[in-house]
């Protein structure tokens, strides 16, 4: 859509101040937001601590030494260990990998999802009564408990074809992922309801540009931010959920620690050792809001009415 | 406006159906057996006879329709006969639990009170706290009291109820000693004492779920008094001199409601489903925890009625907040 003006600079003297992207404007705008700005930094901070942790710290999460169990912070454990002398540091990494991950992948699911589906509604007439009645469907299935009865029901199957870690990782994701991308498809779809009256699209269409080129060329940079805000709304409803199918003993395997799992054994020992229910519970809650302030950031800047001002 | 209700009722109906299908080819289709939990001793032709007892024998869509038949048609009967005394079901065959060969509707009729009375209270109690927070915050816009609320919101939404519910119990129980950590279910309220048992074991669980109640009310309470502070006929109640307290408190207030009480409405088929994680974690026996033990217990039915039953209140409750809406607003029509 931009090509005409970001030619060869033909007359830089004809423009009074250097032409600025839209992304700069986006960049600035978010940049007056401090708690995404915030958020931004202790997210990225999260992923890298889960990322590079691993590989510099010297314990494995899956290390028992049973001597030193249930050891209290210390220089070597700054965590403590847990009821089998496991690194709490080690193991709070290794889970932030995971729930990271599964929120993510979820996410990227999810928003395919919901982007092909609005997409498809919004852009051919034909297709948008059942796309809708679909995910009117899909709003009216109450959510958790279907998570529940998939995660419980598929996990055998899964974990023995595609080993336990794998396979309950692939169950996860494609379960959080099939039941979320309702809100995306519903935002997407008015979005290209209203996009597909424009006249850019009127001249695409009229000079013969094949429907598929019009919606990756056209159609899809156009809704990219509300796709981008429910992205981040994704992840943050990604983590949670994956946390509550582990927090309710239906997610990993335990020795396969997430910060749901987690939580999850460290209530057993709540009375004697409150603080190990405090690290993971803190490292989901601190993620979701991290996660959370960013996307209320993003919306503000991705908003041209608001952009500016 | 009826031929509004009628219309939807009439979409309701295959709705439904293809929910409670697809919630029945997913139990059914599913790679797993009933029978796998129980001991190996077992010869397979015992296990066979346990499987065409259970029903498994017939071809699927004759135990759907067979399901739906005893869901819609004998579990009413029954409910009617029990309540008049008439005696018009007969022994026609009721939904039964695979776990304890009782009828579903039984089970789920004595764990309604628990979770009416610890989930309903904690809606109402987030209902009647996020009010006046969204009215302040509104029209404080920007104040310290908006801010502060802001980021309580934003807690409220972020962190997960398995958290706070944690969280409360090592404070509260463990490190202070006020409240129990558990919901005792087989208390009775007789006099002062236990009455007050009662409330002290309530306070922890209505806490947790009121705080999710609370972030999002008082959230969309905000927004909507914010829409209609700017408006025309705000400054036009000001221009005639009406004090502040009746501009605000009764023509922006009761504007400012109508969106709300649609939320609130579309928020109760979550009082009866979405606190499974409190009720598992305060172990309040109600629907929540039935669910959970059904699923780990591989008990079909039971699963299958649940599940069903929450979806036929996600769809009423989305019909009951779009007619409300309409008759709240006049200036919604729907034709």
């Amino acid at each position: 859509m931009t090509d005409v003006t970001a030619g060869p600079p033909a007359s830089p003297s004809a423009m009074p101040r250097p032409v600025r992207s839209q992304w700069r404007d986006v960049w600035d705008q978010f940049k007056t937001h401090r708690g995404a700005l915030v958020g931004a930094g202790i997210f990225a901070f999260i992923v890298l601590a889960v990322v590079i942790g691993p590989i510099i710290w010297p314990y494995d999460a899956q290390f028992i030494d049973i001597r030193s169990r249930n050891q209290g912070p210390s220089f070597a454990h700054p965590l403590g260990t847990d009821q089998l002398g496991r690194d709490m540091l080690a193991r709070m990494m290794a889970g932030g990998k995971v729930s990271v991950a599964v929120g993510i992948t979820a996410m990227l699911l999810s928003l395919v999802l919901g982007t092909a589906i609005g997409v498809l509604a919004g852009f051919f007439r034909r297709l948008d009564g059942a796309l809708m009645r679909i995910t009117d469907l899909f709003l009216a299935l109450p959510l958790l408990p279907l998570l529940l009865v998939m995660v419980m029901l598929f996990r055998e199957a899964l974990s023995s074809r595609f080993g336990p870690e794998t396979g309950i990782f692939i169950l996860i994701v494609v379960a959080i992922g099939v039941t979320s991308w309702m809100q995306t498809a519903r935002i997407v779809r008015g979005d290209v309801l209203a996009l597909k009256e424009r006249e850019f699209v009127l001249a695409g269409r009229s000079i013969g540009t094949p429907p598929r080129r019009i919606i990756f060329r056209h159609i899809l940079p156009n809704v990219l931010s509300p796709i981008m805000v429910s992205a981040t709304l994704g992840i943050a409803n990604a983590i949670i959920t994956e946390s509550a199918l582990s927090f309710l003993g239906l997610g990993f395997p335990p020795d396969f620690p997430t910060w749901g799992r987690l939580l999850f054994d460290a209530v057993d020992y709540l009375q004697q050792y409150p603080e190990r229910v405090l690290w993971p519970g803190l490292a989901i809650s601190l993620t979701v809001l991290s996660v959370n302030y960013v996307g209320d950031g993003l919306r503000d800047a991705l908003d041209p009415r608001i952009r500016g001002r | 406006m009826l031929n509004y209700i009628i219309r939807r009722l009439l979409i309701a109906v295959p709705t439904l159906l293809f929910i409670s299908l697809a919630i029945f080819l997913l139990l059914d289709l599913a790679p797993g057996d009933p029978t796998a939990q129980m001991p190996l001793t077992v010869p397979p032709e015992v296990r066979e006879k346990i499987r065409l007892a259970l029903g498994l024998g017939e071809p699927i869509h004759v135990r759907y329709l067979l399901w739906l038949k005893q869901f819609l048609i004998n579990e009413p009967l029954h409910i009617f006969s029990d309540s008049t005394g008439w005696d018009i079901a007969g022994d026609s065959q009721r939904v039964i639990s695979w776990q304890t060969r009782s009828p579903v509707f039984d089970i789920i009729v004595q764990r309604l009170p628990q979770t009416m009375w610890v989930v309903g209270m904690s809606y109402v109690v987030g209902i009647l706290i996020a009010i006046p927070i969204g009215i302040i915050s509104a029209y404080r816009q920007y104040s310290w009291f908006d801010q502060t609320g802001t980021f309580v919101t934003m807690v409220g939404y972020s962190v997960p109820p398995f958290f706070t519910g944690v969280l409360v119990i090592v404070i509260f129980s463990v490190q202070l000693g006020w409240f129990p950590s558990i919901y005792d279910t087989t208390h009775r309220v007789v006099d002062w004492d236990t009455f007050v048992f009662q409330l002290r074991q309530m306070v922890m669980p209505v806490m947790v779920l009121a705080l999710q109640t609370t972030a999002q009310i008082s959230r969309f309470m905000r927004a909507s008094m914010l829409d209609n502070l700017n408006q025309d006929y705000v400054r036009t109640a000001r221009g005639k001199g009406m004090t502040e307290k009746v501009v605000v408190l009764i023509h922006v207030l009761r504007n400012s409601l109508i969106p709300v009480i649609t939320v609130i409405a579309l928020g109760v088929p979550g009082i009866f489903g979405g606190a499974i994680i409190t009720e598992q974690i305060f172990k309040v026996n109600g629907i929540g925890q039935l669910l959970i033990t059904a699923i780990y217990a591989y008990d079909i039915p039971m699963v299958q009625t649940l599940t069903f039953i929450f979806a036929v209140l996600i769809v009423t409750f989305n019909l009951i907040a779009d007619v409300l809406y309409g008759m709240l607003d006049p200036r919604i029509r729907y034709d």
